[in-house]
C-alpha cells in the first residue's frame, strides 16, 4: 500500500443505508480511504458499487449514515458548499460526459474557465497538457460525436483531473475499451496516484485492471460489505484452493475474483421454490 | 488569495542574468500572479532566467503552464530560461507530463548559472 503522509482518512462513510421501492441497495456501508491509495471498490451487477459512488459525489441523499469528504460531511451540505467541494474531486463517468457541442479541447478549458482566473494563454497550455496526458492533444479541435467511445472516456479523464484534483473518482474506466486503451488508462490511474498523489477510488468489475491498479479492495455484495483488504490479501483469495476457503463468504468472493462459473453466487441463485413456480404457473393454465 | 511574495522569496541580478528564487506551494490560487512576476523580468530581457524551485513543496498544472508560457517569452527574447533544485513531487509534475526534456532543468542554482 502507498505510504500514508498523512494518517487520517480523506473519506470516511459510516453506516451508509440507502433503499429504492423498498428494496434495500446498500444496507450499513462502512469503508475509510487515505490519501495517496488506490481503492478498487468491486462486485456484481446490482451490488451497489455505482449507487454508492453516486452517495459519495453527492448526487443522491442516503436514507441513513455518513460520508465524510475532506473532513465535510457531504449528507448535509447544501447545494453551494456541494459546488464548492466538488472542485476538489474528479469524476469520470462511463460516457465521459462530455458537452456534444463543445470541442474536446473546449470541455477542459470550459472547467478551468468557470473555476479559475487564470490567463486564458496558462489555460490553453493546460489543455494542451491535459490532453497529452491522455493522447488526445491531437484531436482537441474534434467534437465529440467524431471520436469513439474510448477516445470519448480519455478525453473525460482528461477533464476530470482538469483542476488538479485531490480525489478522483472513475466509474467503470476499462468498460467498454480495447486492451491497449485499458491498459493505458491502468498506467495513467496508477501515474496520478503515485507520482502526483491524487487519491483514486475506481468501482470497476474488471478484474484484470482491479488488480494491476489497486492498493486495496473493497468487495460488495447485496449492498453490504463483504471485504475490504490489500491486493494482496486479494490475491490469496484468488489463487487459494477452495478448501483452502472456510466460510461461505470467501468462497463467494473467490469465485467472483476468479470469474468462474459455479460457486456459491451461481447455486444461490437456484431458488429452492423454482419448481413449486413451475407447478403454479401450470396449475394456473389448467383452469 | 495568496500573495506572489509568499511563493517569490528573491529575485536577484547575476551580472546579466536574473535568479528567481520560489518557495512553497504554486497553485491555481497563485499561479496568475506569479505569471505576472515572472513576465515583469522577462520584459527587462535578462540573458538567462534562472528559477530556483528547491524550495517549492507543491505545484500543480497551472504552474507547469506558467513556467512553459515564461519559457516562451524568454525563447522570443532571444534569452535562456533554467530551472534548478526540483524537489521530487515537483519533477515528478514534468514527468509526469512530459515536459522533462522540454526545460533545461539543473540539480542546483550552481549549476544553472555554470551553463
Amino acid at each position: 500500500m502507498t505510504e500514508k503522509t498523512d494518517p487520517s482518512p480523506i473519506l470516511i462513510i459510516s453506516e451508509l443505508v440507502k433503499s429504492f421501492s423498498n428494496q434495500r441497495v446498500l444496507d450499513g456501508i462502512n469503508l475509510e480511504v487515505y490519501p495517496g491509495e488506490i481503492m478498487v471498490i468491486m462486485g456484481g451487477s446490482g451490488c451497489g458499487k455505482s449507487t454508492l459512488l453516486r452517495h459519495i459525489i453527492g448526487s443522491i441523499a442516503p436514507d441513513s449514515g455518513s460520508i465524510k469528504l475532506f473532513g465535510q460531511e457531504m449528507t448535509t451540505l447544501d447545494d453551494k458548499a456541494l459546488n464548492a467541494i466538488r472542485k476538489r474531486f474528479g469524476i469520470l463517468f462511463q460516457s465521459g460526459a462530455l458537452f456534444n457541442s463543445l470541442t474536446i479541447g473546449d470541455n477542459i478549458a470550459l472547467i478551468l474557465k468557470e473555476h479559475t482566473n487564470l490567463d486564458a494563454t496558462t489555460i490553453e497550455i493546460m489543455v494542451k497538457i491535459k490532453l497529452e496526458l491522455v493522447n488526445l492533444r491531437e484531436h482537441a479541435d474534434k467534437m465529440p460525436a467524431m471520436i469513439s467511445g474510448g477516445m470519448k472516456k480519455r478525453a473525460g479523464l482528461a477533464r476530470a483531473i482538469a483542476l488538479d484534483p485531490k480525489i478522483l473518482f472513475y466509474d467503470e474506466p476499462s468498460a467498454g475499451l480495447d486492451p491497449v486503451t485499458s491498459a493505458q488508462i491502468d498506467q495513467l490511474i496508477i501515474d496520478l496516484t503515485k507520482k502526483l498523489h491524487v487519491t483514486s477510488v475506481v468501482v470497476t468489475h474488471e478484474m484484470d485492471s482491479a488488480f494491476t491498479i489497486a492498493d486495496r479492495m473493497c468487495m460488495l455484495d447485496k449492498g453490504k460489505v463483504l471485504k475490504v483488504g490489500t491486493r494482496q490479501e486479494f490475491e490469496w483469495l484468488r489463487d487459494s484452493d477452495p478448501a483452502d476457503c472456510p466460510s461461505e463468504q470467501d468462497r463467494l468472493i473467490r469465485q467472483f475474483l476468479r470469474g468462474d462459473a459455479e460457486g456459491p453466487i451461481t447455486e444461490r441463485k437456484l431458488t429452492s421454490d423454482y419448481e413449486e413456480d413451475l407447478l403454479m404457473a401450470s396449475l394456473k393454465h389448467e383452469k | 488569495m495568496l500573495n506572489p511574495h509568499d511563493i517569490i522569496k528573491n529575485v536577484r541580478n547575476e551580472g546579466s542574468a536574473v535568479v528567481l528564487e520560489l518557495a512553497g506551494e504554486i497553485d491555481m490560487q497563485c499561479s496568475t500572479e506569479l505569471r505576472g512576476e515572472i513576465m515583469a523580468i522577462l520584459q527587462e530581457k535578462p540573458s538567462a532566467l534562472v528559477v530556483n524551485m528547491s524550495q517549492v513543496t507543491f505545484m500543480d498544472s497551472s504552474g507547469l503552464a506558467t513556467l512553459v508560457e515564461a519559457l516562451q517569452w524568454s525563447r522570443r527574447n532571444g534569452g535562456t530560461f533554467r530551472l534548478s533544485g526540483l524537489q521530487e513531487n515537483v519533477r515528478n509534475v514534468f514527468e509526469i507530463s512530459r515536459l522533462e526534456s522540454f526545460f533545461e532543468i539543473y540539480d542546483s542554482e550552481a549549476e544553472a548559472m555554470a551553463q
